[in-house]
């Protein structure tokens, strides 16, 4: 009893100085800012980054091999985290939603056989480009659903994927899935949108979807931005001159553009606060301010399109939402 | 002696020919209009020369070949080109096409490339009168046949097999060539031999074509450069590398050509095809289509323009009967299902096969039982419905191990399974998604 009690001691006694000799003379430095960062990063592997995961991209932050807003779901506040815990400037960023560009139910755009294989975009594609009667639109069997890491899009009782702006990350993962290309990512404060990618000819695109973009020119006619142009027949905005003003929507005659902007205001100016610099006057796209230099400025409420560059371009704030503007689908400007 | 086959897996599905084998090649009507699309083999499209108002003769190239792996398009009869635009294409979402509408007079082009002594050319030009004349492997793969006769410098290639198999239920169109034409296939096989300096080639027939075992192989006796050889009817008996396999005892390896085992496979409609285009210039603007399926009143086998509708070819055919359930271009087992009847039949349109309702499965998918049944039936050794998890899991990874690859999509899996589970599909799709994680260096 007592000899094995011994021996076993010695043995683990042993075993035990090995281990820690082992541990001080093969150990691995780890930076502490690599465990640090790995806190702050959101954790879900989404793969967004381009790394194989949180703790890769945190040991590439290290290694300075990425930038502090690598991080797509982490947005602005991951990468303030990740700048301090580096040392480094953030530099800005912009959070970006996925946008489904097709808005093709049945109902407006249907199939044109009945499709009895595996339930995915990916798969339906190799049957004869998929069972939608337009090649180009939503077939709704769900591979961005099955891909997105935040649960933030859904194939809805329409057969279309819609995205939960208030869970989407701009993480790309439901574009890269999506065997139509029909999804992009695009900044989160741009709200108006051509949800359709059919590039052809309005007679070809009225024989497959009431909805798509004929690429009738109206919109491109009536954007005060020039942010509208046209890629073939398909009308496209972009993002950096889109001010959502949402005149596009109103004059689209098939509906394809969506405008998510609940209720937009008219300008007001402060004229006790105009200080007469006439710079709203010029940014105006409809020249609905007037004004004499020096003198307070006023807003023609009936012109105003509610688009908000003048409350942007105003050194001193002094203008401010005024009446609601109502809008109806086709009432043009 | 037992006929000769491969050894691994293949099925028996009833092949249903008697519908259509008795019935002798008609030329059918030309229709209204042709749609004659640029892409209709493997490779890139072919660059359109007409436009719209054209007068285009039969014959007249209408698309050239963009590069070495293209072939050019030509006119199928004389008439003017009403447009050229996406149109309905037999592989799915519309693809540029040139439409004509003949003017009923089928005038040919006059300066169509003159014979030349076809026994007597160099390979460079027979391959170079082959790709002008548009031809490409007319079994349904529609790969252009010029590359698939321009092997590289060090591969030694000592065996041609003509494929006359036609494994396909339902299709009789290579039987019925076969025994309306069997000198144009011999011809045929004389300039291939030729191109790569050899003296005797393999015709390969299905046991259930005794008739065309017969003619042909008295035929090449006579001619004494070809030999017939009858066997065992299973399908995937035309497969390539399953011909290959019968006739010469040799296994293609994984992941490679027939050429690494020093064969060449064609059709003999491709056969047929290449005697027209090396002997008098004549460009593939006809085939033969079989017209059948118990969805039609009248099954035929008919020689068909290039870009004839499809719907032209039911309306030959007798019309529907009964309620239609599903259109096919090609055969049950590897064609593909279309919706639309203005598709136009095309260079590897080798059959327009229409099933009623009551004959087309449409049992929901079950759970996979480990029954096996695909794993046996897999001509290539593979494990289909291991293949199909992996790829349910995204695991392409592991799906390239499990040689995805190497599945030749004959179908034989999705036949027997007891579940209804559409594997040959799960298994394409993994074979897209390992070629793309290929191609990022994975």
């Amino acid at each position: 009893m007592i000899p094995a009690v011994g021996v076993l001691g010695l043995l683990g006694l042993l075993a035990a100085l090995g281990l820690a000799v082992a541990s001080l003379r093969f150990r691995v430095e780890v930076d502490p800012r690599v465990e640090q960062i790995e806190g702050v990063l959101p954790g879900v592997n989404c793969g967004a980054c381009g790394y194989a995961g949180c703790s890769a991209l945190a040991q590439a932050l290290v290694e300075g091999e990425a930038a502090p807003t690598a991080c797509i779901p982490g947005g602005g506040d991951v990468a303030q985290a990740v700048a301090g815990i580096l040392g480094v400037d953030a530099g800005e960023t912009v959070q970006r939603v996925a946008v489904v560009h097709c808005k093709g139910s049945p109902d407006v755009a249907p199939d044109r056989g009945r499709y009895a294989g595996i339930p995915d975009c990916r798969a339906a594609t190799l049957v004869g480009g998929g069972p939608k009667r337009c090649a180009y639109g939503c077939m709704g069997l769900g591979s961005c659903e099955r891909a997105c890491p935040f649960d933030a899009i859904h194939v809805g009782p329409d057969r279309l994927a819609h995205v939960d702006r208030e869970k989407c990350t701009g993480c790309g993962a439901c574009v890269e899935a999506c065997p139509k290309r029909i999804i992009d990512l695009v900044p989160a404060d741009r709200l108006v949108y051509i949800r359709c990618t059919n590039p052809h000819r309005g007679k070809a695109v009225k024989a497959v979807c009431s909805v798509g973009c004929i690429g009738c020119r109206r919109c491109e006619k009536t954007c005060p931005f020039g942010a509208i142009s046209l890629d073939r027949d398909l009308a496209r905005i972009d993002p950096e001159k889109c001010t959502s003003c949402g005149l596009c929507a109103t004059v689209c005659p098939t509906s394809t553009i969506d405008d998510l902007v609940e209720v937009r205001h008219r300008a007001r100016i402060d004229e006790d606060a105009c200080i007469g610099c006439t710079k709203c006057a010029k940014v105006c796209p409809v020249d609905a301010i007037a004004g004499e230099r020096k003198q307070p400025h006023r807003v023609d409420p009936e012109k105003c399109i509610a688009c908000s560059q003048c409350t942007e371009a105003c050194p001193v704030n002094a203008i401010h939402e005024g009446e609601p503007l109502v809008r109806g689908q086709g009432e043009a400007a | 002696m037992a006929a000769r086959t491969f050894p691994l897996g293949g099925v028996h599905p009833p092949d249903q020919k008697h519908l259509s084998a008795a019935k002798p090649v008609e030329p059918a009507p030309l229709p209204d209009l042709l749609v004659v699309p640029l892409s209709q083999h493997i490779g890139a499209p072919a660059r359109p020369v007409v436009k719209k108002g054209d007068r285009v003769l039969a014959g007249q190239a209408i698309g050239e070949a963009v590069g070495f792996v293209s072939v050019p398009v030509h006119a199928p009869t004389s008439g003017k080109v009403l447009r050229v635009e996406p149109a309905p294409h037999p592989l799915g979402p519309p693809q540029p096409a040139v439409v004509i509408e003949p003017d009923g007079e089928d005038r040919w082009a006059d300066d169509l490339e003159p014979p030349t002594d076809p026994h007597g050319a160099d390979p460079d030009e027979i391959r170079q009168r082959i790709q002008a004349a548009g031809i490409v492997g007319m079994g349904g793969a529609t790969f252009p046949t010029h590359v698939k006769l321009s092997p590289p410098p060090e591969v030694k290639i000592d065996t041609v097999i003509l494929n006359g198999v036609e494994c396909e239920p339902y299709l009789t169109a290579d039987h019925r060539l076969m025994l309306e034409e069997p000198d144009r296939i011999l011809a045929g096989l004389r300039v291939i031999l030729s191109v790569f300096g050899l003296d005797k080639g393999y015709i390969g027939i299905e046991e259930n074509k005794p008739d065309a075992i017969e003619l042909l192989g008295r035929k090449a006796r006579e001619q004494g450069f070809a030999e017939v050889v009858p066997l065992a009817v299973k399908y995937p008996q035309g497969a390539e590398k399953q011909l290959i396999k019968a006739i010469t005892g040799r296994e293609v390896p994984s992941g490679q050509l027939p050429m690494a085992v020093g064969a060449v496979v064609q059709n003999v409609g491709t056969a047929a095809a290449i005697w027209d285009a090396v002997s008098a210039g004549r460009p593939l603007v006809e085939r033969i289509t079989t017209v059948t399926g118990e969805g039609v009143a009248e099954p035929r086998n008919l020689r068909v323009r290039i870009g004839t509708p499809v719907r032209h070819l039911i309306e030959l055919a007798g019309g529907l009967r009964g309620e239609p359930g599903k259109l096919i271009l090609g055969g049950p087992m590897m064609g593909i299902a279309h919706h639309d009847p203005d598709v136009p039949a095309v260079k590897g349109t080798s059959g327009v096969l229409l099933l009623p309702r009551d004959r087309v499965r449409t049992a929901p998918e079950g759970p996979c039982i480990r029954c096996g049944r695909c794993v046996d039936a897999c001509p290539m050794g593979l494990a289909p419905t291991i293949l199909r998890t992996l790829i349910a899991h995204e695991m392409v990874a592991e799906a390239d191990e499990w040689n995805a690859l190497d599945c030749i999509e004959c179908g034989s899996c999705s036949f027997v399974c007891p579940a209804a589970i559409p594997l040959v599909q799960a298994i394409r799709y993994a074979k897209g998604r390992v070629m793309a994680r290929r191609r990022k260096g994975g």
